[in-house]
Parts: C-alpha cells; sequence; structure tokens
C-alpha cells in the first residue's frame, strides 16, 4: 500500500487502466439509466467529475482531520456519505441561486450523484491505499473524467443503436449491461499498465 | 483509552460532524435558497405575491388559483401548463418530454416544475378563474365492487357546482400516514350536473396509492373533505353522430354522467359503451345501465369480460375488450369515440379504432396513470 506513486500516473490510471465505472463496475445505475443521449451524459459527467473531485478533498481532509487523531477510521462510512450528502446539497442550491443555465443543464442530476457508489468509492479507495491531499485530489478529478468518458462513450453507443434490432427481452438494461462488459474487456487490456497501489 | 471512553468518542465525532453539517444546511437554507417573496402577474391584471422557491403550482394552488394537474406536482402528466410571459430561464430536462415545438416557441412552461426565483408575468385560460375550491362532506361510501367504491360528496361551501358531464375535479388527501403534506389526485365525476348541490366520485383501490388508501381506510361519512374544478376537456361533442363509449373499471365515471345527462336530454343518438373487465366480480351498477337502455333507446351497455369464471355462468360477451371492439364496430363512418381507462387500454382501443377509418380527431380520451 505504497502511497508514493506519482499523482500524473495515478491521473492517467483513473481515467483510462483503472476506470471506476468500466474496471471496478461501479456507479452502475445512474450509467444504466442516463446513458441514452450523449448531450444529458455529458452533463451527468460534469456533475460527477466536479463531485467526485470535491468530495475526495473534503473527505481527506475530514479522514486526515477528524477521524485519524481520534482513532475513529471505523466510522469512515458514516462520515464520508453524511459529507457528501451535505455537499451535493449545498452545491444544487448554489447553483440553482446562482446560474439558470447550469441548473437545467445538471442541477436536476445532483440528487441522483448522492447515492452514487462511484462516489463513495472513490473516497473508499482513497484511504485503502493511503494516498497524499495531492494523489486524492487527481484521483478523484481522474475517476470523475473516466466515469464521464465511460457514460458518454455508452450513450455514443446506445444512440448509434436506436435503429439496431434489438432482442425483445434484452431491450433496455439487458443490451446496455452487456455492452457495459463488452466495454469493460475492452479496457481490460489496459490492465497492470501502470502500478497505483 | 477505555472501550467505553472510545465509543463515547466515535458517537461525539458522528453527531459532531453530522450537527455541524445540519447546521450549515440550515443556514444555506435560509440564506441561498432564501428567494423572498416573488410577485406573480396572471393575464397581465391580477397580481398575487407568493413566498419564492416554490413551483409556481403549488404556489397559484395556496393563492386559490388552481392550475390543473392529474399527478399533483410530479412532473408525470403535462397537464399543468402555461404561458409564460417574462424571462425565467432555460427549460429543465422534466418538462421537456411534455413541451411540443409549438409549445417552446410560446414559452409554454411546466408550472410544477417551474421554481419561483423572481418576478414572473405568465398567461393562463379565463376559465381557471371559475375553478374554485369547494368544501365537502362525505354523505355516502358505498362498495360497488371489492375494489372500486362509489363516494358521494353533499357540498358544503359553495354549495352548488356548475360543470359539464365528463369533467373532473381534484381530491384533496390530508396528511396522514402514507402522506407528510397534502396532496391531490384527480377524478372523473360520475354524478351529473343536474344533481346540483352533491357530486359523486368512482374510486378504484390501488395497492399504496396514497389517495385511495385514505378512501378506502380512513374515510367516513360526515368527514369533510375539500375538493376544487372542475376541469377536463373530456365532455360530450354536440354532433349527430353515433357514439362509441369504451371505458372499464372506475373509468366508469365520466361516461356515467354523460349518459344520464344524455338520458335526462333525451338524446337520440346512438350509442354503445363497451365495459371491460376481467370476470363478472368486476361488474358493477348493471341495473343503472339497464335503467338507462330503457330510457335511451339509442343506447346498449355491452360489458365484456377477458376472464370469465367458471361459476360465473357469463353468457354475455368474453375476450378483451379491443377483440370485442373489433367484432362490434365494423365502419367507423358517422362514429365518434370516448374512451376512459389506463394509457395501455387507451393505446391498444385507439389503433383499433383507426383501423375501423375513424379520424384520429373524433377520438376523445381521459388517460389516467
Amino acid at each position: 500500500m505504497n502511497g508514493q506513486v506519482a499523482f500524473y500516473a495515478i491521473f492517467f490510471a483513473a481515467i483510462f487502466t483503472n476506470n471506476i465505472l468500466l474496471t471496478n463496475y461501479l456507479g452502475m445505475c445512474s450509467f444504466l439509466a442516463v446513458s441514452r443521449e450523449v448531450s444529458t451524459s455529458a452533463g451527468l459527467g460534469t456533475a460527477v467529475v466536479f463531485v467526485m473531485t470535491a468530495t475526495s478533498v473534503l473527505n481527506w481532509l475530514a479522514y486526515r482531520y477528524i477521524l485519524v487523531p481520534l482513532d475513529l477510521v471505523y466510522i469512515r462510512y458514516i462520515v464520508f456519505i453524511v459529507i457528501i450528502a451535505a455537499f451535493v446539497q449545498l452545491v444544487e442550491m448554489v447553483i440553482e441561486r446562482v446560474s439558470d443555465k447550469l441548473y437545467a443543464a445538471l442541477g436536476i442530476f445532483l440528487p441522483l450523484i448522492t447515492v452514487n457508489c462511484a462516489i463513495l468509492g472513490v473516497s473508499l479507495f482513497m484511504v485503502i491505499r493511503n494516498y497524499t491531499f495531492v494523489n486524492s485530489l487527481f484521483y478523484g478529478l481522474g475517476s470523475g473524467i473516466g466515469w464521464a468518458l465511460a457514460i458518454m462513450a455508452m450513450a455514443g453507443i446506445r444512440q448509434k443503436m436506436v435503429r439496431s434490432r434489438v432482442p425483445k427481452g434484452l431491450a433496455g438494461a439487458g443490451i446496455t449491461l452487456i455492452i457495459a462488459g463488452i466495454m469493460a474487456l475492452a479496457f481490460m487490456g489496459f490492465s497492470g499498465m501502470i502500478k497505483i497501489t | 483509552m477505555g472501550a467505553a471512553a472510545q465509543l463515547l468518542i466515535g458517537i461525539g465525532a458522528i453527531c459532531g460532524v453530522s450537527t455541524f453539517l445540519a447546521v450549515l444546511m440550515v443556514i444555506a437554507d435560509a440564506t441561498i435558497a432564501n428567494y423572498g417573496d416573488v410577485t406573480v402577474t396572471i393575464n397581465d391584471e391580477k397580481q398575487v405575491t407568493v413566498a419564492g422557491g416554490k413551483p409556481l403550482l403549488g404556489s397559484l394552488m395556496e393563492e386559490k388559483i388552481f392550475i390543473p394537474s392529474a399527478c399533483g406536482g410530479r412532473g408525470s402528466c403535462g397537464l399543468c401548463k402555461v404561458k409564460v410571459t417574462s424571462d425565467v430561464g432555460d427549460y429543465l430536462p422534466t418538462e421537456l418530454p411534455w413541451i411540443s415545438d409549438e409549445e417552446k416557441a410560446e414559452n409554454i412552461r411546466l408550472s410544477c416544475q417551474l421554481k419561483l426565483k423572481k418576478d414572473i408575468s405568465i398567461r393562463i385560460p379565463e376559465e381557471l378563474f371559475n375553478v374554485r375550491e369547494y368544501v365537502t362532506e362525505v354523505a355516502s361510501l358505498v362498495d360497488l365492487t371489492y375494489d372500486i367504491k362509489q363516494v358521494t360528496l353533499k357540498l358544503v361551501e359553495p354549495d352548488t357546482i356548475s360543470y359539464r358531464p365528463g369533467q373532473y375535479i381534484q381530491f384533496q388527501v390530508p396528511e396522514y400516514e402514507l402522506t407528510p403534506e397534502s396532496v391531490y389526485r384527480a377524478y372523473s365525476m360520475s354524478s351529473q350536473p343536474s344533481r346540483g348541490n352533491e357530486i359523486e366520485l368512482e374510486v378504484r383501490l390501488v395497492p399504496n396509492g396514497i389517495c385511495t388508501t385514505y378512501v378506502f381506510e380512513h374515510l367516513r361519512e360526515g368527514d369533510k373533505v375539500i375538493v376544487n374544478g372542475p376541469y377536463g376537456e373530456f365532455f360530450l361533442r354536440e354532433t349527430d353522430r353515433d357514439i362509441v363509449f369504451i371505458a372499464g373499471g372506475s373509468g366508469m365515471a365520466p361516461i356515467k354522467s354523460i349518459l344520464y345527462t344524455m338520458a335526462e336530454r333525451e338524446n337520440p343518438r346512438k350509442a354503445r359503451y363497451f365495459f371491460g373487465a376481467r370476470a363478472v366480480r368486476d361488474l358493477f351498477l348493471l341495473d343503472e345501465m339497464k335503467d338507462l337502455e330503457t330510457r335511451l333507446p339509442g343506447f346498449t351497455f355491452i360489458p365484456a369480460l377477458s376472464d370469465p369464471q367458471p361459476e360465473d355462468n357469463w353468457k354475455g360477451e368474453t375476450g378483451l375488450i379491443t377483440e370485442v371492439l373489433s367484432k362490434h364496430v365494423k365502419s367507423g363512418d358517422n362514429l365518434e369515440a370516448y374512451l376512459c381507462g389506463s394509457p395501455g387500454m387507451i393505446d391498444a382501443t385507439v389503433k383499433v379504432l383507426l383501423d375501423t377509418g375513424i379520424p384520429e380527431e373524433l377520438i376523445y380520451y381521459d388517460k389516467f396513470a
């Protein structure tokens, strides 16, 4: 569990070789539900990048300055989730106030993201792998970008597939999961290239 | 450190973090999310001032201006459209499925999704100002079948209501175990307007339904009920064409209202009412339908069972309503159709009707989800 891996290695790994969605298979539900069109996927992807980066930073600070000194590492699950939920609520309020355009583009996705397991997953991984502050920041940023990349790729594929004749039983979630599996297989080709644990 | 002390510190930390965040939320809610008072100008004349930050639909309802809504503000019926004449920002993704391109050009928005953040100016049809809130009292509750109740409400204040047969009202469900705040659900009136100071509804029990559970398990004779209305574009058109009615279960409500009014006016038009149900235990008001057949020479009631039980001894039509419909309606000439039921039933029967040659604009329906 070496925390001294270079931050750029972590950044690239989080996007490609250790993609939180296609390698760790986290964050599937919004991935399946929202990936119908590239434009909505881009909105959700942007929101995820922002929330993932910010919450991994906040959670790192909470971990390092509250949980560790008080020897309370075991309650990190509760504390992380509470911080994520509060943060997303605040962000939604601010965006709704400040920018109508931004709110229309991604405001309604924010409550969806609170329960996205990839967000909690990123925070927990950074704790397990003992990342430094800078590494956590880039891990969160990279994971968010990787997630956004995966959902936009899926949306592109599904948009192209609109005229295909999908077998009736597989329509919707079924064929999407199969495609996700094939994408994951493709990304498996990257495994082992960068060591980030 | 002792185990007890560790535990207390753990509890203290969780409470501390949660409290801190909760306080932050409260402050944010009072500052960032506080939009102050907002003035809504309606049709360039009426002005109301409401607390900002809430959707337009709810805020107007509090001011006794009732915009129609069948889903009570969830964004799943598309009925609460208003034309906005001031700038309110881009369309939200939740509105887009319900707004056509022509409506976009007119800046028509869904009032249940539009949050009031600054002063706004809107335009609504004048008829909506005739919509009123009525205080009523439950006069009777009669079980029509194992899952459909007939609810008769006596109007208290105001004590009369005028409406067209086929229109609906919104029934207010107060807060109780299934809902933390009052919600509205739309129900068609099965009474005809000549009954003056009372209205009748047919309510079908939906498992875990907020309103239906309230009606079936909590409502008693003498209870006070608030409704508002009337709303709706589902009513009999004044033409000479033959009529086909299609409605099953509680969908009979608007049809019953229309039929009774036809009987009162001795309307000679030929009408057939196809009532789809599963078995005999789903049939109701059969005597009333027979009575209508004698009063209206052109009217025939055709119940069709899709799953009759052996003990039913059913001698009438069997099969799905679409099959029975195809059997009886051969040609769409000189025909109008009025449908009331679930979106699935309506879509299926509309297809059958279009195949007979009825023009699409002569098929009227009341879809309820």
